[in-house]
């Protein structure tokens, strides 16, 4: 195996031990892309250029501020965190020198007081060095009132940040929250020296030419067009081993695929499923399924009168005919899920009861319930009838065949199901975020890194609809998972954590608030010689490690 | 000259007022909004959403947005993409080389060999070529761009491997022949529609000014038929041409969506799709106003052009 992580002293194994999820690693194949290697070393001087073809562009370089998945793949480059997160799930350290965990001090036994140990002789890429001082702006930064931040979760608790030496920094939370450790793996640090200054954070000239301490120095951008990096060689870690690394932004998958194709683009982390077969015998390239953190399914406002029943979704599921969705209409890329939890992760609950595809369940849970067939051949009960409205992000021609098919089948056991798609600057808007639909196809990721904590999706004080803060779109509400989640919450532990949200997994499948289609998958390629590429569903891009990336001599 | 000069000025300053505030009401009645792109984010709370929101200023009233930022602009002030952070005009700048090289160099081929046809269609009227060139503007034109991109791109990319499947350049290399390399497909696609609309507008002024009495003087004077036609006609029929190139013109600033897209060609018609897609209001405005601005200009030069060229015309 080539190197897949940009750590210190510490080994992996090391790293697993602390977390006490030696298990983890065995369960998940190492990595399903990296060609064996062997004998092969990266160049010693950086050499080279690869080139990244994005699909949305690029445009928030200050990692603190709000943006999107994109934007992630150029923070991994640039920047570091306190922590980063294998491909294993497994939180390894990067800017610290390890993990805080109860076991080893650096958390307290209540999860309050925090300590992080920092690496030495980290420089910015002004030669600047690294301090604690840094890491202690950048969290004050994240909840400056005068600040546009991205997410807050977890930093909004943090007070009395200490800076007890340039290498040490502690801080208590205002209350236990274990899934913090997971959310400063995708907290870049930024430079004090630089931005201490600035008499408009969120208008900075930093925010178009950062500094860093990742492996990557900016280089320039060319708007609309594309991003260039080069590589820092004084950076601390391993690598980086190639001299330039370049962002392409082609915003159509056609010509995205057509470039890949065409050897302008060197690595691309979506290709459509049409694609996969043609993809996977062009000469000179690698082209992979890498599974995702995210899951497609049906998604259902449970508030809806149609809706409220059990029964009724678990109609619906059984209504389902996945296999053919999956092997036909997505050409067996994707894999059949059960839960939100993705399959590589530590806490997936691998054991809850599979979907069965059966019609005649379909009308025998519905006629149990209640649900008779009216004249129009549309079941109705007290004087509801069984019809709503499906929507999904216009454009997306597999989602909207799988519509097309759904509304089939559900005309076989007397459910109505209209199409009504919307461009996605729409779609989740507030027609989404108040819960404005009646049902949705879509794939959206639970987590947030890989912590299992799915407070904002699933308890029922995230329901905005109802004056909640989070994302519970569905309306979905079950006391003994909001029990859970608050638990899981200030649990620390793995492995009592894992018995929490292997019970929430069996709750929710049973509930069924969302109806599970697949779990995603990407079709992944690049050129045949690029060494040192690892796929990583616990970030979201393809580009977390390109400190690793060498071109084959 | 002098009253006209004025007069249209006023107009284009009430043009320009209705045009912002319609974009305005219309691009925030939208739905969704520019926090729409971070609604499946599972981290995203609707607190920070509300934050977000508040810091942006997009809470307030749409009145007061408005006037804060039509006050902003009369101070020279376009405003700061959300979505880049940086200030709009700098944005706008940046893509406007890409198009402009683009649609400069579409518009170039359109009108010379658009007006050649149509001049040869009127003057052989009738004539297999005229026919050929009339069936040939209409597929041209009854045609989506995109489909003549991909399949320019399948053909001469993919299968021949002649030329580059899109992009301004190849990454590294910046020379002219580079360039140019990369500007064939692109600008040939979209000449094809624009050498269709040149061509027909051509034909028929040709036609117009080969039926009038001086032409027929003309010829009776005893001059060559090459230059009834050079100096009589198409003198005459160009006149009409100064007017569609005035429309035209402001399309060589603004971009062509559908093939920039095509093309990855970061230009001014994708910047544009992209500011929409992700609700950028600072940016769509500064688009819109950008783009009111040159159709104003484009028709005040033509105007201003045809009055000069034409002796019969008088500006008032």
């Amino acid at each position: 195996m080539t190197k897949n992580s940009t750590t210190s002293s510490f080994t992996r194994r090391d790293a697993l031990r602390l977390m006490g999820l030696g298990g983890v690693a065995s369960l998940v194949a190492p990595n399903l892309l990296l060609a064996p290697a062997f004998g092969q070393t990266p160049p010693a001087t950086p050499t080279g250029r690869v080139v990244v073809g994005l699909s949305q562009e690029p445009t928030v370089f200050n990692p603190l501020m709000p943006h999107i998945e994109v934007d992630d793949g150029v923070n991994f480059s640039v920047f570091d965190a306190l922590f980063r997160i294998d491909p294993q799930g497994v939180i390894v350290p990067n800017l610290a020198v390890e993990v805080p965990s109860q076991d080893n001090g650096g958390i307290s036994a209540d999860g309050l007081q925090w300590s992080v140990k920092l690496r030495d002789g980290v420089a910015w890429h002004d030669g600047t060095p690294f301090t604690a001082e840094d890491v202690k702006f950048t969290l004050e930064l994240i909840v400056n009132p005068n600040f546009r931040a991205w997410r807050t979760t977890g930093h909004s608790l943090v007070r009395d940040i200490t800076v007890v030496s340039p290498t040490e920094i502690t801080w208590r939370m205002e209350e236990a929250f274990a899934p913090y450790l997971t959310f400063l793996t995708e907290t870049f640090i930024v430079p004090k020296h630089i931005l201490e200054a600035a008499t408009d954070l969120n208008e900075n000239p930093f925010n178009q030419a950062p500094i860093g301490t990742g492996a990557f120095k900016w280089g320039q951008r060319v708007a609309g067009d594309r991003l260039e990096l080069v590589a820092n060689p004084n950076y601390f870690g391993d690598g980086p081993h190639i001299e330039q690394l370049i962002f392409k932004y082609i915003p159509d998958y056609t010509v995205l695929y057509t470039q890949f194709r065409s050897g302008d683009i060197d690595l691309v982390g979506i290709i459509s499923p049409d694609n996969y077969a043609e993809a996977s015998a062009l000469p000179d390239r690698v082209v992979a399924l890498v599974p995702r953190s995210s899951m497609e399914s049906f998604y259902l406002n449970v508030e809806r009168p149609q809706f409220k029943e059990v029964a009724v979704r678990e109609a619906l599921y059984a209504a389902i005919d996945r296999q053919s969705i999956i092997e036909k209409l997505y050409y067996g890329v994707p894999v059949p899920t059960e839960t939100f939890m993705p399959q590589q992760s530590f806490f997936y609950n691998p054991g809850l009861p599979p979907q069965e595809f059966n019609y005649d369940r379909a009308k025998q849970l519905l006629d149990e319930a209640g649900w008779v067939t009216g004249g129009d051949g549309i079941r109705a009960k007290d004087g509801v009838r069984l019809s709503f409205a499906n929507s999904t992000t216009s454009g997306n021609h597999l989602r909207e065949q799988v519509q097309q098919f759904l509304q089939q089948t559900f005309a076989e056991i007397g459910v109505e199901m209209t199409i009504s798609n919307l461009p996605a600057a729409v779609m989740w808007g507030e027609f989404w975020q108040q819960s404005q639909f009646d049902s949705v196809i879509v794939g959206s990721a639970y987590l947030i890194g890989a912590d299992p904590d799915v407070t904002n999706r699933l308890h029922s004080g995230s329901i905005v609809a109802k004056g909640g803060r989070g994302s519970n779109n569905a309306q979905y509400s079950n006391p003994e998972v909001d029990a859970l989640l608050e638990e899981g919450a200030r649990t620390f532990d793995s492995e009592a954590r894992r018995r929490i949200y292997f019970k929430v997994q069996e709750l929710v499948r049973a509930d069924l608030p969302f109806l599970p289609l697949y779990a995603d998958t990407s079709v992944l390629g690049h050129k045949e010689g690029l060494e040192g590429f690892v796929a990583n569903a616990n970030t979201r891009t393809e580009s977390w490690n390109a400190a690793a990336w060498y071109w084959q001599a | 000259m002098r009253s006209f000069l004025i007069n249209r000025l006023f107009q284009s300053i009430v043009l320009l007022v209705m045009v912002s505030i319609i974009g305005f009401v219309i691009l925030n009645l939208i739905p969704g909004g520019p926090l729409a792109q971070y609604g499946l984010d599972p981290g995203m709370t609707q607190d920070d959403m509300a934050r977000i929101t508040e810091q942006l200023g997009l809470n307030r009233p749409l009145w007061v947005q408005y006037f804060d930022w039509a006050w902003r602009l009369l101070q020279g002030d376009w405003g700061t993409s959300f979505r880049d952070g940086a200030p709009v005009l700098s944005v706008i700048g940046r893509h406007v080389f890409a198009t402009l090289l683009l649609m400069g160099t579409s518009t170039a081929i359109a009108m010379t060999v658009g007006i050649w046809i149509g001049i040869r269609g009127a003057t052989r009227r009738y004539s297999v070529f005229d026919y050929a060139a009339t069936v040939g503007a209409m597929v041209a034109l009854s045609i989506p761009t995109f489909w003549f991109g991909l399949v320019g791109i399948y053909v001469f990319s993919l299968q021949l491997g002649w030329l580059p499947a899109g992009n301004m350049y190849k990454i590294g290399d910046g020379s002219f022949l580079n360039y140019l390399h990369h500007l064939i497909l692109p600008s040939a696609v979209l000449a094809l529609v624009h050498i269709a609309i040149w061509s027909r507008y051509m034909r028929s002024a040709t036609l117009d000014a080969i039926s009038q009495d001086y032409v027929k003087t003309a010829r009776a004077k005893g001059l060559s038929e090459r230059r009834v036609i050079l100096k009589h006609v198409v003198g005459n029929a160009l006149l009409p041409m100064i007017t569609l190139a005035g429309i035209q013109l402001p399309s060589i600033l603004t971009g062509a969506l559908v093939t920039e897209t095509v093309f990855t060609w970061p230009g001014m018609g994708r910047l544009f799709l992209d500011s929409l897609g992700y609700s950028d209001y600072p940016v769509v405005m500064g688009l819109l106003i950008f783009s009111a601005i040159i159709v104003i200009l484009g028709n005040l030069i033509a105007d201003i052009v045809v009055a000069i060229v034409d002796p019969r015309i008088r500006l008032a």
